[in-house]
Formats: structure tokens, sequence, C-alpha cells
């Protein structure tokens, strides 16, 4: 295994350091989920010129604690007829796929809980189990609107993931690597080297620095499909299918949605970070570059990426199922097919 | 044109199937006419020139004691003028010819008026309840109505 | 339209199971307690069939029981959210039939609450739409200015939503000393929140997208199905009863009945009547503005009202453009202080009877929007 974490450098590699490595993006997710509840209540607040919560600690910044209390000890609901056995796995099979993406995640230059070599191939492998997760809820509810929605869920994740996969596969050709880290390591330097601007290299770049762009922004919209926001939250679409696929959930069941939902806008946004942004790299060169540093810069980028998301949130209305497809493959299924072509173009002549 | 031009051309037209025109004070002006020629005058009403009443505005069933009556509040967008038709059927026997066809807005206004007062429309092409539970007993809005005590086991009260 | 014929005809092609699903009592978007039964097949809505009667509280029954005055109340209840409009026909009516002209100034109060509480019902019908179609926060801006008005009307009235304002004859109270100037203040608010919804909302690109070319309502059908209000006017049909029968003192106010146009999609889709209700909101701002320059100060609103009201006998029926449409009053007076028979004609009553019609071929969303379009209250179609 590559060195790539900081805990089998310290402490060699056994039972308890495994443990260690993978806690810690779990006590991760947790704390920035409940970070991007917070989030998410007071952005939407702003936004409405609201205040948002305040009445749960100051300025109400212990409200998503108190959210998660509230799910806990709601009741645990499983409707009669529902399929028992798969409703009830449903929730956890989600939460896996959402959380099993974390372990190729670069965090900083020392820590990635498995450095592997097909990090991105696996990312999107693993992306895919969330979509089982989903039918199945869907169908064992034994509810119109959750099938409904689990259907139109499905149809989504699998168009979006072709654009979403063709963006990341062009910059796999740039950087001639599917490893997370490798992909972060040749972004070191100024911010003109991330892969956004062309990656690392010559004046020559400037060719394909537009197709870079335009992927960067085709990742964008299919990772928001692919994790259900608005515009393109029709899978849930509140207004006509009540809360699609997880309708009949409450409780902690809920609680595990919700979860998967804000981990998996945290995975697509450090993807995002990881082959566009620079990943750990500090944009200024070697200003604030290190491992810890790296970490800092890693988070806050993908956090951004998470706050654009929440902003679309609360500004957009939302697609039509048929309208959705026809964005996924009629606009951004060519777009990105074109500029993956450019690229490899590009990197063959050079 | 005024009710006494309409009611005069309908008087032409239907002879004594049109009753009478009443003009009274705190009224609108209304036209009476036999229930069994409702369907034809008023689609003389909606289509003759000069008449062009393409806009119901209400239909309304009444209770009148011993009779049930439904009461046609009918507009013309065009000539901008308006007209009340009337009409009396019995208790025993309360069937009225659907105007349905000529304004689908007097579908759920018919439907309206059966599932209240009880009168029957004929022609209609879906003649069921409308506000109350489709297995109700009863018209409420008559004046001899006595509530059931209970509704499937539950008190009404 | 040209879009979803080719669908229909693709989806035809397909051999499928047609799935029946029931929308509502409980749903998040039929804006009150209607149930529709929906048969899609897969995603195309094939048949809509209304079941309604759920919010149904025998209105016109308990109206014959109750003195001409005491049913002011309860009519606030059917409209909810425009109680102020709804009371004028019923008070309308019972004025003609008693012969009683209400001084100016009362009439230019009624002018003022009903154009007040017309905009206050436009911004939920345009906010609830926008929500309808995911837009959240156009929702909560105009639920904020929506407050500065039920401000006025509560200090007004009393109420922040069932007024009970209007008596037979004049008001329940006078106006309050600041009324003027907070009704401007107000009209320049709405006008502020107005111009960012177009931007925000109406001229967004997914909105457009999804609500025109959608319900596509056309004038004959519209007429034909009884529509009024902004449904009516968002095909096409020039019709408002404010300046086609003035009743009142609108025939002294400049202002424009704002039609469907189609510079977005096609006249009478859903985007044009949802553009209808906000063209609306600005003449209502005019015609507020020009009432509150022509109200004279002097004069008591109360002066006129009867102490106990006798209908003599007779009939009427007298309607009103109310912000759903026109609400009508057929009342049959026997001589006493009760009414024979009271029939309320709501507009949302016969607005919704034409969803089955408009929203066959659509998809399953679509319907949500037709339904949203519409802007119905339950209150009213149940009574």
């Amino acid at each position: 295994m590559e060195k790539t974490n900081f805990i089998w450098d310290m402490f060699g590699t056994n039972i308890w350091t495994v443990l260690a490595v993978i806690s810690l993006p779990l006590l991760f997710v947790l704390v920035y989920a409940l970070i991007a509840i917070l989030a998410e209540l007071k952005v939407s607040a702003w936004i409405q010129e609201r205040v948002g919560p305040m009445r749960t600690g100051p300025y109400g910044i212990l409200q998503p604690i108190a959210e998660v209390v509230k799910l806990i000890q709601k009741e645990d609901i499983t409707p009669d007829l529902s399929s028992k056995l798969l409703y009830n796995l449903a929730p956890f099979i989600i939460f896996t796929g959402a959380y099993a993406a974390f372990a190729v995640i670069p965090f900083s230059e020392a820590f990635v809980p498995a450095g592997i070599d097909v990090g991105l191939f696996y990312v999107f492998a693993i992306g895919s189990i969330s979509a089982m997760g989903i039918v199945m809820g869907g169908w064992a509810s034994n509810n119109k609107y959750s099938l409904m929605g689990a259907m139109r869920s499905v149809s989504q994740l699998i168009s979006y993931e072709i654009p979403a996969a063709l963006a990341v596969l062009s910059i796999v050709v740039l950087a001639s690597s599917m490893n997370m880290q490798e992909i972060s390591r040749a972004q070191t330097g100024w911010f003109w080297n991330w892969f956004i601007f062309g990656g690392p290299g010559d004046w020559t770049k400037v060719w394909v620095v537009p197709f870079t762009l335009a992927l960067a922004i085709t990742y964008f919209i299919a990772s928001l499909a692919e994790t259900n926001r608005v515009p393109f939250d029709i899978p849930e679409g509140e207004s006509e299918l009540v809360a699609g696929f997880h309708t009949e959930y409450s409780g902690m069941k809920f609680a595990m949605f919700f979860f998967a939902e804000y981990a998996n806008m945290f995975v697509v946004a450090a993807i995002l970070t990881t082959i566009f942004l620079g990943g750990w790299n500090s944009p200024f060169g070697d200003f604030m570059q290190g491992p810890w540093w790296g970490a800092m810069w890693f988070i806050s980028k993908s956090f951004f990426i998470v706050l654009i998301q929440i902003w679309i949130r609360w500004t957009l209305p939302r697609y039509r199922v048929d309208q959705l497809m026809y964005l996924g493959w009629k606009v951004l299924l060519p777009v990105a097919l074109v500029c993956f072509l450019a690229i490899s173009l590009f990197v063959m002549i050079k | 044109m005024s009710p006494q031009e309409i009611y005069e051309k309908l008087k032409k037209d239907f002879g004594d199937l049109v009753t009478e025109l009443v003009d009274v004070p705190q009224t609108d002006p209304y036209i009476r006419v036999q229930p069994s020629a409702v369907f034809d005058i008023c689609h003389s009403l909606r289509d003759d020139a000069g008449l062009e009443f393409d806009y119901l505005m209400s239909l309304s069933g009444t209770d009148l004691g011993e009779q049930l009556g439904v009461v046609y509040h009918l507009y013309s967008m065009h000539h901008r003028h308006k007209i009340v038709i009337k009409t009396e059927v019995s208790k025993e026997n309360p069937l009225v010819p659907s105007v349905e066809r000529l304004w689908r807005s007097a579908d759920w206004h018919e439907r309206e008026a059966w599932d209240l007062l009880g009168i029957r429309f004929d022609g209609h092409h879906n003649h069921i309840r409308i506000l109350l539970p489709y297995d109700w007993e009863g018209h409420p809005l008559r004046k001899d109505y006595q509530a059931p005590e209970t509704y499937h086991g539950m008190k009404v009260s | 339209m040209s879009e979803i014929k080719r669908m229909d005809l693709e989806y035809s092609q397909l051999d499928s199971d047609r799935m029946r699903i029931n929308v509502g009592p409980q749903h998040p978007s039929t804006h009150g307690v209607l149930r529709l039964e929906v048969e899609v097949d897969g995603e195309i809505v094939t048949e809509v069939v209304p079941h309604l009667g759920y919010l149904h509280r025998s209105f016109e029954k308990h109206c014959e029981r109750m003195t001409y005055q005491q049913i002011i109340p309860y009519i606030d209840r059917m409209d909810y959210i425009s109680a102020m409009n709804n009371e004028w026909p019923y008070v309308m009516a019972l004025e003609k039939m008693l012969d009683i002209k209400v001084p100016e100034k009362v009439e230019y109060l009624r002018v003022i609450v009903s154009e007040l509480n017309r905009i206050a019902n436009h911004q939920i019908a345009v906010a609830t739409f926008g929500l309808d179609a995911g837009a959240f926060t156009p929702f909560l801006f105009y639920f904020r200015d929506r407050e500065y008005i039920i401000w006025i009307l509560e200090k007004l009235s009393g109420a922040r939503l069932l007024y009970n304002y209007f008596r037979v004859g004049g008001m329940a109270a006078d106006i309050y000393p600041t009324f003027k100037q907070e009704v401007l203040d107000v009209v320049a608010k709405v006008r502020k929140t107005n111009a960012e919804i177009m931007n925000l909302l109406i001229y967004n690109s997914i909105f457009i997208k999804r609500t025109a070319h959608v319900g596509i309502l056309t004038p004959e059908v519209a007429i034909n199905y009884g529509c009024s209000g902004p449904v009516l006017r968002g095909s096409g049909v020039a019709h408002d009863l404010r300046r086609d029968e003035a009743y009142s003192v609108y025939d002294r106010f400049d202002f424009e009945v704002p039609v469907g146009k189609g510079e977005v999609g096609v006249v009478g889709d859903s985007w044009n009547r949802n553009m209808v209700r906000v063209n609306e909101m600005e003449q209502s701002c005019r015609i507020i503005e020009q009432a509150i320059a022509q109200m004279p100060d002097e004069g008591d609103v109360t002066a006129l009202i009867p102490k106990r009201i006798k209908i003599p006998k007779g009939e009427v029926y007298m309607r009103a453009e109310n912000p759903k449409g026109d609400l009508g009053f057929y009342i049959v007076s026997n001589g006493t202080d009760k009414p024979e028979r009271l029939k309320a004609r709501g507009a949302s009553f016969v607005n919704l009877s034409v969803i089955p019609e408009i929203s066959k071929g659509y998809m399953f969303a679509d319907l949500i929007l037709i339904l949203g379009s519409i802007d119905i209250v339950l209150g009213e179609v149940d009574r």
C-alpha cells in the first residue's frame, strides 16, 4: 500500500489503526452533515430574508443536533403491506453506498483512507449501490409515490452518470492516472495548474482550457442530478410525489436517507475539488501548503461547492422528468463527449 | 336585448312552453318555462343570433315548498346581457332535462342540485353526488330534510 | 403543443399498464383537501376525476337558519384567502334589495380593502404556483409582503384572515389616522417585490419550461366551462366585472384588464394564467392609488347600517369580480330576516371543473402545475 496515510505512518498497520482509518471519515461525515444541515437552514434563511432557527443555542447553531435528536425519538413506522426485509435494509444500503465512496477521497496529501490506484473508477462503481438502495426502498414501501420516485431516481442516476463519467474520464486522460492522490499531486503549484484551467503545462494548454471549464460545469450539473438536488430533485419532487422513494420512512431510517444525501453532496463536491480544483493544493503555490493546510484547503473547497449546491436549491424551480432526460442526453452528453475527444486529441498531439 | 325582447322572441318560437315573464320590484326579471322544454329553450338561447348566451353564470336548485325549482342565470359575453330562466317541477317526479351538453359548467352545478335538493337531470352523463359522500341518503337542502342519526356508525350532529 | 403531441404518439405505441393514483385529500400540493383520482400511463395523465366535499360545511343550509347579518362571517370562510372580496357581492345584493345607497367614503373604502385583499390573494396564488414548480424562495418573499397588507386589514377590522368587515349599508369601523399613508407604503412594497419576482421566478427559464405550453385552455372551452377571473383572462378573454359591469365606483378609476398575451408560451397556458395575476397586482396598485387620492375624508361609515334587516320578498343574483373569478350570490328572500335560499356560486368551484378537460395528455408533474395555475381554495369549492 502506498504511503498516503499518516496513521499508518505513525502507528503501523494493525487492527486498531485500520479501525481508526475507517472511522475517521465517519466522524467527519457526521460532523460535516450537522454543519451542512445548519448551513442549509441558515443559507436558505438569508436568501429568503429570514433569520432562520434562533432558539437552540446562540444563533441557533445547535439546531441540527435538535433535528437529529427529534428524528431518533420518532416512531419507526413500517407499513403493514411492505416487504419488511428490503424496506428495513434499504436505508442502510444507501448510506453504505454514500459512505463507501469516502474510502478513496484524498483529504490531504498525508491522508486518504484507501489509496487505491483506480480511485475514480471505484467512486463511480460504488456510487451505483445507492441506486440499488433507492429501488429497494421505493419498491418495498408498497406505495405508488415511492415506486414512481424510485424509478425516476434510478433513471436519473443512470442518465447523469454518463456525462459525469465522461468529464472525469477526460481528466483521467489529462492526468494519466485514476488515482485521486496522483491527480491531486499533478495540480501542485499555483491555481492555474488546476485541471479546471487545463492542468499543469506550458502555454499550449490554453487550447484545452475552454474544454476543461465546460467539463467542470458539466460535471457540476450532473452531480446535482446524481445527488437529487434542485433543480433535479424530481425523485423527491415534493409537489407531485410527496417525498418520492422515502415517503413511507420515518425516524432513524429517514435520518439515514438524510445523512446519505448530505454525504453524497460532499462526495460529489470532493470529486469536483480533486479533479478540477486542485484537491488539497493551496491556490497560491507554496503559500499555506502542507498536509494540515491541505486538509483545510480540501475541506473548504468542497464545502464551497456544497454551499453553491445549497444556494442553487433555494433559487431555482424544479425540472420536469422529461426535460431532465433531455438535458442529460441531448445537452450534457454531447458536450461532455466533444470535450473528451478534444482533450484526448490534445494529449495525443502533445 | 332586454328581458322583454327575449321573452317575446322565446314566446314566438316556443309558444305555451314559455309561461310568463315576471318583472317585479326587488327581483331580477325572469322567464318561467315548462320543465320539459328547458333544453330546447336553452339551446336556442345559446345559439340564436342576437341572444348568444354563451355563459351559464349559475344554476341553482330551490325548494319552493310544494315544488322544486331550477334557476338558470345566463350571461352573454358577446352582447353583455343577462336573463334568468326558471322552471318548476313536482317533488314526486323532479325531472329536468340536463343542459350539461350546452354549457359544461352545468355539469357540476347539476350534480350539486341533485346532491343537495334531489332534482334529477335527464341526460346528464355522470349523475352522481358531488359534495356529500356518494352513499349519503337524503337531500339536505330540502326544507323537510331530517338529518340521519348515524352515518356508517358515526354520529351525525 | 407540438412537443406534447409527439410524446403522446410515442407513448401510445407502448402497451403498458395504467396506474390509478390518489392525489389527496392529504397531499402537499392539492391546495387543501381536494382529492384527484388520477390515472397515469407511466408519467402521462390519462384521466383525472376530482372528488370534492372533504371540506363541505353545509354553508347554504346554515344560511337558511341565520339572519342576514349573521351570514357575513360565514361568507368569510368560503374563500378564506380573500375574505374581503367575498363579503362584497353579498352585501351589495342585500343593498340592492333594500335600496340602500351607501356613502361615497364607504364605496372607496370597500374598493381599497378589496383591492388590497386581491393583491394578497394573488401573492399567495403566484407564490404557491412557484412552490408547485419547486421554487421556494418567491413563496417567502410574497409572504413577507402579504404580512404588511394583513396588518392594515387587521388594524381596520380586528382580524387577520376572516375580517367580517363589510356591513349592509356601511362598514364595521372607520379608518384609522395613518391608514392612507400605510396603504401607499404597502403599494410601493408590492411593486418592489413584483419586480424582484419577475427576475427570480416568472422569467426564469426553468419556470418557463415547466409552465409554458402546459394546460392550454382555449377561450371557447373556458367560456363553456364558466371559467372566470384570471383563468378566463389567461385565455385571452377580457372579461372583468369591475369594468364590464362597473359596480360600486369602479367606473371612476383608470385601469386595464390584463389578459394572457402569449408573450411566452401560448395564450391560455399555465404561464399566461399566472402572468395575468402578476399584472393584476399592478392594476390593483393603480386602483388603490387613485382611490386613496379620491377618497373623501368626511363621513361616517357606520351611519346607514340598519339595526334589523328585513328584506322584502324578492330574489337577486349579484356577482362581483373576486380575485379567483366571479363570485355570485343568488339570494331568495321571503320577507323575513332570514333568507329562504342562498346559493353561492364560487369561482373556484367552477374553475376547478375544467381540470379534467385540460390536464389529459400532460405529464403527472404538469397536472400539479395546472392545478396550481387554476388557483382554487377548497373552502369555496366545497362550501
